[in-house]
């Protein structure tokens, strides 16, 4: 009792009990720099930059999903149409070049609208609605693209390339997660998700409009899986019609790794980029250290296992 | 009287981090006795049990078992040393059956697989206990908050425990259902069962206590015999004596309160003196619900009192927007109102306090202040950005008004007290500032001294031309808090009585008065219900 005074100060104990993926991540990159003399270089870190901005973008979006209680397995696909419409705009329709990140970006949050809108008022699961959408969309990318890479358009090529020393993506990386944790933080959208997730039948009661906040959800994760796609197709200056297949896996385990709970009303955009960079550091390492792509899928699963098992712990103890 | 105590806890402290909760408590349990913890919400009653029931550890202090230290590690540990715990909020699965839930942990087997025979048959028995005529083949979720809390019980009855610990047990039920609880607890003592009994009512206490165990923030006060009157236990455990448990001051006659009103007022009522109604509900009809007629008027206070399972829940919930109904309609100041859509009723001045914090009311993993600013969060947002500083402010003032017991407002709402959280959900419809205010049970849990705070926010409510509908089985609440009350029977509305002609035997007579009639006319029309008079 009486003691919020105490409570002010900086609690290292907690910090590192709520920051658990943080520590892991600082762990990794000292072992790896100590294992290898290549990881510590500059090329090697903006390749790590590129490599993780991706499934950051993708994964920031997504945790507005989770925090929402929902799951979106559909943002890969999505991610690829994005990509592949806008690259259709330009090079086959000939259409302006101008809007053409506009229109990726359109039909990413319209996919995820359609999803959200699902769930909502076809009162579909979200694992089963995106599940749907997943294959809905990969489908309708080969339809436009006719099975063929398309080239993208002058803007989406920028989005990939390098602006100085500084890769592109890494800067809408870092762009969109300041927005996204605004979003999150700060407003009703945000704030919504929260209540939602936390607990549906309480925010419905208070008056929250419930469906039109998972509609919303959807909305953003789509916008953002559209982004991540225009990245990935930007760099290849091409949008290939499977692109981004299972990067959905990876974008789940990043929100997860970050320390949002699959059940809803737990999460941070700050947590989501530090869950993609274990990934990628991981990744990455693995590649350095030269252990084989079989194996490294087994590293990463077991990581996953891992992070969430650890952080289940940890909230279990925190709880009572 | 008996020398050796079947449990102790010695000197036993507890902390959570670097806040102590209960400081140096001793507390006997005799067995044959029923050993009462009192004190305010937040003092550490759960807190203490929980520690017997292998939930929490204490910091300091050791637990005995017939004289013997023992560790109760976990909840499992605590059942296998022959100890049966009915937690505060209801630990049930509600996808789960009734019968499912009373053997959880413990399902009968036969070759390995579930005997769903000895499985009902044992849910049957520990009902038939308390006299709960239920289908044990039920979900657990399609029963209300009553029943469920008899479910529980049950459950902790069928463990044929030496130890029996109740954790408000009665503050979701009738009185019916507490006269056949406290039937079993008698027969309990009989068997020499030691238990521990928590409620915040006093009279309960009187009934079946023996002994008392008074704390205060966390630290033992006093032992005293149950039959301490009523006004000293409550020095006791408040630490200042209160003139008037039930302050009710009828807000007809408008007049204003110190501007305490604050926050966005939406649907304000201008019509002073206007006999219109503020709340109107005509021909209601939905499942379990009959020709519902009612009509509530600016700064009236109506209690809905009525036996479990008489539809008040649901009524309430219609009218909020929680529930779809069939047919009728439901005005609020003269507007009629979109049916199933909470948000459209919040907008128009609705507030509703449901009857299960735990799984209606909060959002357990979210802080205080947001729980208590989730109605006022999207009226006062701007551009789509949370107003933060404002709705801190609202909270807090709330959260002082109510003398909500916590140490920052920013702390989960988890890890507040039972009474304490209860109180939450209340204030986050005063600080709405909602002028219908639907009351599922508001002051479930909610200790003496508190109680009489929401009252005064009740009596602001109305002084300031706003309305209540109560649905309370706390009958001294209904005689004391209300101008009339509706007495519902069976899904329709028995009867009224205007408070100062009511009486708990009036009530009750108008309480049972549908359930004889049924019998003859089982489906009954909701012609021949609406008739007031004709019971007197
Ligand atoms: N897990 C926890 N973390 C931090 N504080 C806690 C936790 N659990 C309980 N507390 C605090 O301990 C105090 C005692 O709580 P407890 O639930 O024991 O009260 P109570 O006497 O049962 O009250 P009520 O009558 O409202 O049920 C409260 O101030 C509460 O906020
Ligand atoms: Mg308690």
């Amino acid at each position: 009792m009486n003691a919020a005074a105490k409570q002010r100060h900086f609690d290292l104990k907690s910090f590192l009990a709520n920051n658990g993926a943080l520590v892991g991540l600082v762990v990794l990159c000292i072992a790896l720099w100590i294992a290898t003399p290549h990881f510590l270089t500059g090329p090697n870190l903006m390749n790590i930059g590129i490599q993780v901005s991706t499934i950051a973008v993708m994964a920031f979006g997504l945790t507005f999903v989770i925090v929402a209680a929902g799951i979106d397995l559909s943002v890969g696909s999505v991610a690829a149409l994005s990509a592949m419409v806008s690259a259709y705009w330009t090079t086959t329709a000939g259409l302006p070049d101008g809007v053409s990140i506009l229109v990726g970006l359109a039909v990413g949050a319209m996919s995820g609208l359609v999803t959200g809108m699902m769930s909502a008022y076809g009162k579909l699961p979200t694992f089963i609605a995106s599940l749907a959408m997943l294959t809905i969309v990969r489908g309708l990318t080969l339809v436009v693209s006719d099975g063929r890479p398309i080239s993208t358009s002058e803007s989406v090529s920028f989005l990939g390339s390098n602006l100085g020393p500084v890769p592109m993506p890494i800067i809408v990386m870092v762009v969109t997660g300041l927005i996204a944790a605004f979003v999150l933080n700060r407003t009703i959208i945000g704030k919504n998700a929260f209540a939602v997730g936390g607990n549906t039948e309480a925010a419905r009661l208070s008056g929250i409009p419930v469906k039109r906040v998972l509609v919303t959800v959807f909305a953003i994760s789509g916008l953002f899986a559209g982004l991540a796609g225009m990245l990935l197709a930007g760099r290849l200056d091409s949008a290939q019609p499977t692109l981004a297949t299972g990067y959905e896996l990876d974008a789940i385990a990043a929100v997860v790794i970050g320390g949002a709970s699959l059940a809803g009303g737990v999460g941070r955009i700050s947590g989501t980029l530090v869950g993609a960079l274990v990934l990628a550091v991981i990744r990455n390492g693995l590649n350095l250290l030269s252990v084989s792509s079989f194996w490294q899928q087994v590293v990463i699963g077991v990581v996953i296992a891992l992070a969430v098992g650890f952080d289940v712990i940890r909230r279990k103890n925190v709880r009572h | 009287m008996s020398p050796q105590p079947v449990l102790t806890l010695d000197s036993v402290s507890k902390s959570f981090g670097r806040i102590e909760v209960i400081h140096d408590v001793t507390v006997d349990v005799y067995p044959g006795e029923v050993t009462v913890l009192l004190g305010e919400n937040g003092a550490g009653k759960s807190t203490l049990i929980k520690m017997i029931a292998g939930v929490h550890q204490p910091t300091s202090g050791r637990i005995l078992l017939d004289g013997e230290p023992v560790s109760i590690t976990d909840t499992k540990t605590s059942e296998s040393l022959g100890i049966a715990t009915i937690h505060q909020e209801l630990n049930l699965v509600p996808s789960m059956t009734v019968a499912e839930n009373i053997t959880l942990g413990r399902t009968p087997r036969r070759f390995g697989v579930i005997n769903r025979a000895e499985m009902r048959r044992i849910a049957r028995d520990a009902l038939a206990q308390i006299g709960l005529d239920l289908d044990v083949d039920t979900h657990v979720g399609e029963l209300g908050i009553a029943r469920q809390q008899l479910v529980e019980i049950a459950k902790a009855l069928s463990l044929d425990a030496r130890i029996l610990i109740l954790d408000e047990p009665t503050a979701a039920l009738t009185t019916s259902e507490i006269e056949a609880l406290f039937d079993v607890v008698r027969d309990l003592k009989a068997k020499n069962v030691g238990m521990v009994f928590i409620s915040h009512h006093l009279d309960e206490i009187a009934a079946i206590g023996d002994r008392v165990n008074v704390l205060r923030d966390g630290g033992f006060v006093a032992q005293v015999p149950a039959t301490t009157d009523e006004d000293e236990l409550i020095r006791l455990m408040v630490g200042r004596s209160i003139d008037k448990q039930f302050p009710r001051e009828p807000g007809v006659t408008v007049q204003n309160t110190p501007g305490d009103g604050d926050a966005a007022a939406p649907g304000s009522t201008a019509g002073s003196g206007a006999a219109q109604p503020l709340l109107e509900v005509k021909g209601l009809n939905a499942d379990g619900l009959r020709g519902i007629d009612l009509s509530v008027r600016p700064g009236e206070v109506v209690a809905l009192a009525g036996l479990m399972g008489a539809g008040r829940t649901e009524l309430l919930r219609c009218l909020a927007g929680a529930d779809h109904y069939a047919s009728g309609e439901v005005r609020v100041n003269g507007r009629k109102l979109k049916p199933y859509d909470v948000a459209a009723a919040t907008r128009a001045g609705v507030g509703h306090v449901p009857e299960d914090r735990k799984t209606q009311g909060l959002v357990l993993d979210a802080s205080v202040a947001e729980n208590i600013g989730y109605a006022t969060m999207g009226a006062t947002s701007r551009f789509g950005l949370v107003d933060r500083r404002g709705q801190k402010a609202r909270a807090e003032k709330i959260a002082e008004r109510l003398r909500i017991r916590m140490d920052s407002i920013e702390q989960p709402i988890r890890s507040l007290s039972g009474g304490n959280q209860q109180k939450a959900v209340f204030g986050r419809w005063f600080s709405a500032g909602s002028k219908v205010l639907l009351l599922d049970e508001p002051t479930r849990g909610v200790d003496v001294g508190a109680k009489v705070e929401i009252y005064e926010l009740i009596n602001e409510i109305t002084a300031g031309g706003g309305c209540v509908l109560m649905a309370s089985s706390d009958l001294p609440e209904v005689l004391g808090m209300s101008d009339r009350v509706l007495v519902m029977s069976q899904g329709t509305i028995a009867g009224e009585l205007p408070t100062a002609e009511a009486t708990q035997d009036s009530i009750m007579q108008l309480a049972v008065s549908n359930v004889h009639r049924d019998e003859e006319e089982p489906h009954a029309a909701s012609a021949d219900t609406g008739d007031e008079g004709a019971t007197a």
